[in-house]
Order: C-alpha cells, then structure tokens, then sequence
C-alpha cells in the first residue's frame, strides 16, 4: 500500500510570532520554521506503517515555496521515500488555503495510485482544520479525522478518533484520508545517519499547473491583529468584595 | 472543537511536547535565523557573493535542529539531578548514541553517520546550551577518540572499533598525569616491550569518561631513552588485567562527567594494538588537540548562550522601581557587550572549525576560539549571576550552574595560558 503524507512548513511553535506592519499576515523573515507539528504526527504513523509492513512506499508532499523543501527533507529524515514539492510562491503562496492545497493532494493521489492519504488534523499557523476532511471530500473517499490509533484489519481501517467526551471508534473502507490527533503517536527524532542518508533520496519538484489545478482563491485577507494584551489582576480581600468586582465588570 | 480538545489532553502524555505544553514559556533564540548553503553560489553581475559565516548546509541546519530538541526533551530535565549526583544518566548516553551523535564523523561502513566536523562542532554547541557535561562527552569521543581511530587506526583496528564506537562504546583519552598536565610530554607511564606485546605501568590522572569507556587510548612511554620520541598510543580494552579505574574527583563543574585516576598495573597489551606507528604518539596527540580545541571552544560558547537564553527572560519579567530589570540603560549595555562578545566567540568558532575542514592552517586560530570562547563563558556566566541577583546565585535557576561548568574552558585540553604560549608562537614565527 503506497501513503501520501502531507506536510506543512510553519513558523516554529517555540517562536513568538508578531504582526506584520501592514496588518496583512505574519512576519515570516529570518525567523525560524520547521514541520507543523501535528504533520510530523501523520509522517511517524506512516514510517511504523512502513515498518510494519503495512505501508509499501510512503510519498511526502508539501505545497510552498523553495525554502519547503527543508520540511520534506525533514520527513525524508524521519524516514520517508520520496518527496513530491509543489510549488507554489509569491501571491498564490500567500492565499494558499485548505482548499487550493486539498484540490493538489487529490491531483497527486489520482497520479501516483494512493491508497491513503495522511495529514495532521490541523497546521499551528492558520488552525484551519480542513484539509484532511476537503482531501476525502474531493476524492470522495472515507475519512478517519483528529485520530489516536489506526489498525488495519484487511480492506479496511479501525480508526479510533478523539472526539468530545470521549473516543469513536470507526472502521473506514480502503482508500481513505487520515488526519492526526496529538496522541496518534510520539514522533521520533531524525537521528543523524538518516538525516545522512536523507540527502540522497529523490525530491521531484511539481507545478500546479502541471497537476491541472487552479490555487486562485475565493477568501480575501482583511486584517491580522494580535489578540489584545492580557491586563494585570487585583486582589480582593473578601468574597463580598469579589462579588462586587464581578458584578463592576459585568461578569455576574 | 479540536483546538480545545488538544488543550485537555496536553496534560496526559508522557514525552515532553515543548511545542504544545512550552507555548507559555517562549525561548527568543538570540540567534535563530540562519540561511541554507546556497549563498556560496549565488553571483550577481559576475561578482561572486560570499557566504557569511553563519552559513550551514541543509544537513546541518536539520542536526541541529533535532539536537537542540533533543537535549531540550530528553536531557533538560535531568540536568540538575546529574550534576548533584555526580552522574551521568544511562539515557543520556543511549540517546547520544542512538542520534548517532556519538559517531558524527565514522564513515557509514563503519556504522557511523558519515557527516563532517562542523556537523560535530554544531552537535557539541547545541548540547552546552543545556548540559556541558553531556556536551563534553560527545566531543571527546568524536573529536578525539573517533578521529584518532580513523585517522591512524589499521583496517583491523577500524573494523574492529569504530562500528562499536558509534553505537554503545565510549571511548576515553588518557594522556594527563599527576606529573604531566600541561607539560604533557614529560609523562611517565610506560610500556615495555616483551617479544609480541607491552606490559604498560603508569597512572593517569583527571581522565575523563573513563568511569563508563569500554576503550581508552592510552599515552605511553616505549623507550624511555627518547624522551618525548617514545611516547606511543596503545588501545587498551576495558576489562584488561591490571587497568583499574580510580577515584572519581568531586568537580566544581560539569559534575556529571566522570573524570577518573587511571591506573596501569602491568597491563598487557598485544603489539597490534599500537595505534598509528610506534613513537608517534606525541604527533598524534598534539594533533588531536589542535582539533579538540575547535570542540571546546564550541562548548564554551553553547554553554554561554544557554545561558544567556536563561537569563534574558527573567530580566524582562523581573520589575523593580517600577520597571523591568531590562529597561535600565545601564543594564541594556551590559547586556549588548555579552551578546556582542558570544557573538564574536561563535564567528572565532565557526571559522576554525571551516578553516580545518577546508584543509587550511587552524592551529592559531583554534587556539583563540578556545581562548575567547573560555573567557567569555565564564564572564557571561557570571554576569548573569549578577543580573539575575538573589535567584541567580540559587539553584533553583540553571545559571549557577553554567558559571560553575564555565570554568573548566580555561583549564582542560590546554589551559588558557597553554593557548596564548602557542598564539604567540605563531606570531613569532609569522615575522
């Protein structure tokens, strides 16, 4: 069985991200990037699928400019096959969204013969939650979503999903799209011989056009604010004075 | 739905997830934005661009990268406990071997992960800024130990070593005595020759690893009458007769590496098992530790950055006469010469460490990147003491820590008055 494992490169989750001066997006130079966390999820549960046996080959795909390529290279680490790079720059990167990126996935899959398709439930920069779920739409597949275990069983995947209040367990029919919840898995380390021996393994650089697909987006930007600064508590000596304060700011 | 979801189940897991649980406690990397390779190619109107020193391959960026993960998951939090126990963690070890940072440079016939000495020197930086005593025991083994193997070592001593060095064996350098520190060459361990083998007598002093090395390369005198000439480095197992390892110093720094007496009562070792040609032993080491400087010195500014990282924080939390401890100007300053001076330590470092991988003369400058980067730990160190104030002179914050570790730059693998004794030489012998 071949794997599709999406990956995203994000800003990293230990930076503090700020606001760009013109209020349209984040500051993305010179910080520091890496793979959204949760695809590093999806690329883990992939490589024990390949170990095994589950998975023939395991393909990793990312959508973006040049610099994206690290975050394949990164996969290939973890122990990926292949890299597939989309990409796609300048004004069409900046409006790339769920949509634009699942409509891609779906190209690659109908191209390389995916029998499923992995991503993280969501990406730590835009918390869009969406891809996985377009993915399976577009593709009209079965999909497993915010998963914490998959075992196969024949033709047909038992899903165990994080939903509220407790665990679903689902059984979804072959092909099918997968998105990773936080406790799928711990993913390992790329040690240093992989990271060695990722150097060599292939990256095919693609085009959306060359896919047949438009990433013209709909959704227009209106602004980007940070969200406003936490003010500073007081201390209330009794209960009737805590009443009283609740009330002053309207909270009861 | 989701996102509150990943907020109640963050408590329950087991490995530490920095980029879930850590969001409270951002860490500003003071140096963070560094650029791939490609610099070096780029030309504009035919006039060739050059890189700037801060420039790494796509490889090194990802070492280092998932070395500064690893030692924030896995070694972090046992830190404190190692350097009051005077211990290193059996995790520590196996997890340096199983990143295959034990074995940076071995070739992959060997079982080594075949990447290059930069790669070491990003490897060792990276794991000061968390822990010097574990970053010291991945230099020793890769600067020293692998590198003289690989480099003197016959076919059969490599095949025979060097895979079990990348994978589970520390190896230890055991040239200091109680009579020869930094006068390394007038020491007094011997061996005696014996038709096909040595019988070696001696002790060794304040060697480090030697508490858990399975190998330890041994300088010994063949032939007394030679002086210096006869000093030759013999491969001696663990477990060998007579090799016995001996009180373990009580340290003011980096506690957590084992630093022993090693004694040598009529050891025998076969003739096989000289390393490199008979006599040459002082060549060998002198030129292990030109390299292992470059090592050191990368320590050193790891472990002032790290510190520094831990400091800066507070700083800026901390208030008094109703500002931030980071708002005064006189602390500002303060604050910029430290960094300035970290800064211009890891530029010293880096361009050691490219200079002898390109093959050119390094020995000045790594004895200057040893120096400096020395120097500087243990001012930045103790300046953070200064800024921190009453917690800072605690161990309830790390920074006591670092300035203990920090001394130990100007002392081991030269002191600081060793390096600037050969900088001068050097720059005598330039005019």
């Amino acid at each position: 069985m071949k794997l599709l494992v999406a990956v995203k490169r994000v800003i990293d989750y230990s930076v503090k991200v700020r606001v760009r001066a013109d209020g349209m997006g984040m500051v993305t130079d010179g910080v520091k990037h890496s793979m959204n966390p949760f695809c590093e999820i999806a690329v883990e549960e992939a490589v024990r699928m390949k170990e095994k046996k589950i998975a023939s080959e395991i393909v990793v795909v990312t959508c973006g400019p040049k610099q994206c390529q690290e975050t394949l290279r990164t996969a290939l680490a973890m122990g990926a096959d292949r890299g597939l790079h989309v990409e796609v720059s300048g004004a069409d990167y900046e409006s790339l969204g769920p949509l634009q990126v699942s409509k891609l996935l779906s190209a690659i899959v109908r191209k390389e013969d995916i029998k499923m398709v992995l991503v993280g439930k969501q990406a730590i920069d835009s918390d869009c939650n969406q891809t996985g779920q377009m993915t399976a739409a577009l593709l009209d597949w079965p999909q497993g979503t915010f998963v914490s275990e998959v075992v196969q069983e024949g033709e047909r995947l038992k899903v165990t999903r994080e939903v509220d209040g407790g665990l679903e367990t689902v059984s979804l029919k072959l092909p099918a799209v997968i998105s990773s919840d936080l406790r799928l898995n711990e993913p390992r380390y790329a040690t240093l011989p992989n990271i060695m021996k990722a150097k060599k393994k292939r990256i095919e650089v693609l085009t959306a056009e060359a896919l047949g697909v438009s990433v013209a987006s709909g959704l227009r930007v209106l602004r980007v604010q940070e969200p406003p600064r936490r003010e500073a508590g007081v201390r209330v000596e009794t209960p009737e004075q805590l009443v009283t304060k609740l009330r002053e700011i309207g909270s009861i | 739905m989701a996102t509150r979801a990943v907020a109640e189940l963050g408590k329950i897991f087991v490995r530490p997830r920095r980029w879930f649980l850590g969001l409270s406690k951002i860490r500003p990397c003071f140096s963070k934005s560094y650029h791939s390779a490609n610099a070096l190619e780029s030309r504009t109107a035919g006039r060739t661009l050059y890189a700037p020193l801060q420039t790494f391959t796509e490889e090194e960026i990802m070492l280092k990268d998932t070395v500064a993960k690893f030692a924030q998951e896995q070694i972090a939090p046992l830190v404190r406990q190692m350097d009051e126990q005077s211990h290193m963690d059996e995790s520590v070890i196996r997890g340096l071997f199983e990143q295959g940072l034990m074995g940076i440079e071995i070739e992959e016939q060997y079982g080594g992960s075949e990447s290059n000495f930069f790669a070491s020197i990003l490897a060792i930086e990276e794991l000061a800024k968390v822990d010097a005593s574990v970053s010291v025991l991945c230099d020793i083994q890769n600067t020293l130990i692998n590198t003289l193997l690989r480099k003197f070592g016959s076919e059969q001593q490599k095949r025979k070593y060097l895979p079990q060095l990348a994978k589970d064996m520390v190896g230890s350098f055991c040239l200091s005595e109680p009579e020869a520190g930094s006068d390394a060459f007038s020491l007094r361990t011997c061996a005696e020759k014996h038709e096909d083998y040595y019988i070696i007598n001696g002790s060794k002093m304040w060697i480090s690893n030697a508490d858990y090395a399975g190998v330890f390369l041994v300088m010994a005198n063949a032939n007394q009458a030679a002086s210096y000439r006869g000093i030759t480095c013999f491969i001696v197992d663990q477990g060998t007769e007579g090799l016995q390892i001996g009180k373990k110093e009580d340290k003011l720094g980096i506690r957590a590496s084992s630093t022993c007496a090693v004694n040598f009562d009529n050891v025998k070792v076969p003739e096989s098992n000289i390393l490199g040609q008979l006599g040459q032993g002082y060549k060998y080491a002198i030129g292990m530790l030109n390299e292992g400087r470059i090592g050191i010195a990368a320590q050193m500014v790891g472990l002032a950055q790290g510190c520094f990282d831990n400091t800066i924080p507070y700083l800026k939390q901390r208030v008094q006469f109703g500002k931030r401890i980071f708002d005064f100007q006189g602390m500002q300053h303060q604050i910029s010469q430290v960094a300035t001076q970290i800064e211009a330590a890891r530029l010293l470092t880096y361009n050691a460490a490219r200079l002898k991988e390109t093959g050119k003369p390094f020995v000045k400058e790594a004895c200057m990147a040893k120096y400096y980067s020395s120097e500087v730990a243990a001012l930045a160190s103790s300046k953070c003491i200064e800024w921190m104030g009453g917690v800072g002179y605690t161990k309830d914050y790390p920074i006591e820590k670092y300035y203990r570790d920090s001394k130990i730059g100007s002392i081991y693998e030269g002191t600081s008055n060793i390096q600037l004794n050969t900088i001068a030489k050097l720059i005598d012998q330039g005019f």
